[in-house]
């Protein structure tokens, strides 16, 4: 698989949904006919502007968007250095930015003739998203989550279950995201016929990894319109946490090719850098298959995959979407990792200093943040992608604390 | 071009009439020395071609049956080389040709060129990569036709018509066409919904035509006769195994297994 850098860097991936080497289909025959018609589906949507105003109408008038650039004063006179600025994606409705891309494959589900919605979950706010645009539009709903995860996010469970959707738990593997992934692949395989598959990051076969970046790439587009009208330019540095890697994708994409912003994204450390102990699979990973793309992915050298740890679970994932991998082999995008016990303690400082509770997924991207600010000059600035509000956390952050809600 | 060992089996009963036989089993379920007696028992109960599964941690193809079977198996750590060892020993001592059930991922893993070396030299004849589909699969195929091993391509109900040349561009050794569009797995599998795609892969192809995922009883080879050269038989042999793990278990299961294997066998040979 030969590697090839495109300039400018956006213009990825090509029709066989190639980033680079990257990304690719590897999927069972039975899914190929599918993922044809969702790419032929959606190019055809791209093209038409009434797709794109309902859209807008939906983010604008049910999502709330567009959502604030939050300058966060106190953090940035605490680190002594870079002024710190939040896109904040917590105050969408459902708490996340998730719901940009189930709205919008939600559309594309009704414009294939789709009558069912599936969709998998880790941390439970894709499947929340997804829930919700399917209670917003009258469509079954079934959400496949690990059932570790639905243990650690009962609030997000009982949240779909209220909106109508089915909770399926998978008691199959290491009973987290992974699994639920496979599980859904599973389902789709019998159901495809009249069944969508509302991936919930930029991973999987083409053309996932390309349309859930369209659709979370609204938030760097606003985020990069409002560094124009607050900083009077571009941002110094760019930052979001990975896991799958969609508010990463959907921050980042629309600065790609500005070539002076620095881009970084933050993955799970966990509790160490030995196998099993972390969720990076940039950092540590080698370039393999799962889930129908090539990327870099946390495997053993037989190929079986690794089991790994988070203590967020919308991080705990042995991949990380193909688009990733290429921004990474060229260069354009740092990848860098911290533990859990600094994205508890950034959770923490952000909501006593700032008065905002942001999620664990989220506050890893907090973490390296404030080290990286100190080291910058007050006449720089760095934009985070706040991804996700906290309270869905609170419950396993009480118990990893020793405290009781 | 001279004849796979796949397709003369395969071809050799079509010539007289009947179908082929192909069960499958996974490696290392309850243990690597099960799988050599396993296979040379499928071998003696008639059957034309076996197919082995290498346990995979995501298999996303695949149901309840053979998950677990793989779960088994890696259970025990099996590693890859130690597969190998296994099916080199095995495939020594008998005809029937081995083929390997394995994802892309395995594959690309060790090195296409290096897995390709260590299956030929174990003895495979072929191999069946689930999640390689026709489009991406034409470097791969080019290399295993390097190494003398057929790449067995998978036709699905979902497929159009247009993608099945795309896919038999790249074939060699039989078409696996899947019965039902879901995951593998005991169903019911009517003869008569995949009745049109066969006989539109009769036309475009000289291949055998063999079919998978959802045959699991001697009725349903009956129903393929004429329609088919051949029915692929996993998880209803692979369930035999649940209760294996101890040596008493698992002479029990090698017992069931052989009876099993001889009445498909029988339904798929007479003419």
């Amino acid at each position: 698989m030969s590697a090839a850098i495109t300039h400018p860097i956006s213009q990825v991936p090509d029709a066989q949904g190639r980033f680079g080497e990257f990304g690719r289909r590897f999927v069972p025959e039975t899914l190929m006919y599918a993922l044809e018609e969702l790419a032929q589906a959606y190019e055809s949507a791209k093209k038409d502007p009434e797709f794109a105003a309902t859209l807008e109408g939906l983010l604008k008038h049910f999502v709330g968007r567009p959502n604030p650039l939050y300058f966060a004063e106190r953090l940035t006179r605490m680190s002594g250095g870079a002024r710190i600025y939040f896109k904040r994606e917590d105050l969408n409705h459902t708490g996340a930015h998730k719901i940009n891309n189930a709205l919008g494959q939600a559309l594309l589900t009704m414009r294939m003739g789709k009558t069912r919605i599936i969709a998998e979950t880790g941390a439970g706010q894709h499947g929340v998203a997804t829930a919700t645009a399917c209670a917003h539009f009258g469509i079954p709903c079934t959400v496949f989550m690990g059932e570790e995860d639905v243990r650690r996010q009962k609030l997000n469970v009982f949240i779909m279950r209220t909106m109508g959707a089915e909770v399926r738990p998978v008691t199959s593997g290491s009973r987290t995201l992974r699994d639920a992934i496979n599980e859904a692949m599973r389902d789709w395989m019998s159901s495809v016929k009249n069944t969508h598959y509302i991936i919930g990051s930029v991973v999987g076969p083409h053309p996932f990894p390309m349309i859930v970046r369209d659709f979370q790439s609204v938030i760097g587009r606003e985020a990069r319109a409002q560094c124009f009208e607050m900083i009077g330019g571009l941002p110094t540095e760019i930052v979001a946490c990975v896991g799958g890697g969609s508010n990463a994708a959907g921050m980042f994409y629309p600065f790609v090719d500005d070539e002076s912003v620095r881009i970084t994204g933050v993955e799970a450390g966990g509790r160490s850098p030995k196998p099993g102990d972390h969720a990076s699979a940039l950092s540590f990973g080698n370039k393999g298959i799962l889930h129908g793309s090539y990327s870099y992915v946390l495997q053993d050298e037989d190929g079986q995959t690794s089991d790994v740890h988070s203590v967020s679970a919308g991080l705990d994932y042995p991949g990380v979407g193909p688009e990733h991998a290429y921004w990474k082999d060229s260069g354009r995008v740092q990848y860098t990792s911290c533990s859990d016990d600094e994205a508890l303690a950034a959770m923490q400082l952000m909501a006593r200093t700032e008065g905002i509770l942001p999620a664990l997924e989220t506050s890893h991207a907090i973490s390296y943040t404030l080290k990286r600010a100190s080291e910058m000059s007050p006449d720089e600035s760095i934009v985070v992608c706040l991804s996700g509000r906290g309270d869905k956390d609170l419950n396993e952050v009480a118990r990893l604390t020793g405290q009781q809600i | 071009m001279s004849e796979s060992p796949i397709t003369k089996a395969l071809s050799a009963r079509r010539l007289a009439g009947e179908m082929s036989f192909i069960p499958f089993i996974a490696a290392g379920d309850p243990d690597l020395p099960s799988t050599i007696r396993l296979i040379q028992t499928l071998s003696t109960a008639g059957a034309d071609l076996i197919e082995i599964g290498f346990p995979y941690s995501d298999p996303i193809a695949d149901g309840p049956v053979i998950q677990s079977s793989y779960t088994r198996a890696l259970g025990k750590h099996l590693k890859l080389t130690d597969l190998f060892a296994t099916i080199e020993q095995v495939s020594k001592t008998i005809s029937t040709p081995l083929v390997g059930m394995v994802s892309f991922a395995i594959i690309f893993r060790a090195g296409t060129g290096s897995f390709l070396e260590s299956a030929k030299k174990a003895g495979f004849a072929g191999l069946i990569v689930p999640d390689l589909p026709g489009d991406e699969a034409t470097e791969f195929a080019a290399l295993t036709k390097e190494f003398g091993i057929d790449l067995i391509q998978l036709v699905a109900p979902t497929t159009p018509a247009a993608r099945m040349d795309k896919i038999l561009a790249t074939a060699s050794g039989f078409i696996y066409c899947i019965a039902v569009a879901g995951t593998t797995g005991v169903r019911d599998a009517a003869a008569h919904e995949i009745e049109a795609g066969l006989k539109l892969l009769r036309e475009k192809t000289q291949l055998p035509l063999c079919v998978g995922f959802g045959v699991s009883q001697a009725a349903q080879i009956e129903a393929l006769r004429g329609k088919a050269d051949g029915a692929i038989v996993g998880s209803a042999i692979v369930r035999h195994l649940d209760g294996a793990e101890t040596p008493a278990g698992f002479e029990k299961s090698l017992t069931s297994i052989q009876q099993f294997a001889e009445q498909l066998a029988a339904a798929a040979h007479h003419s």
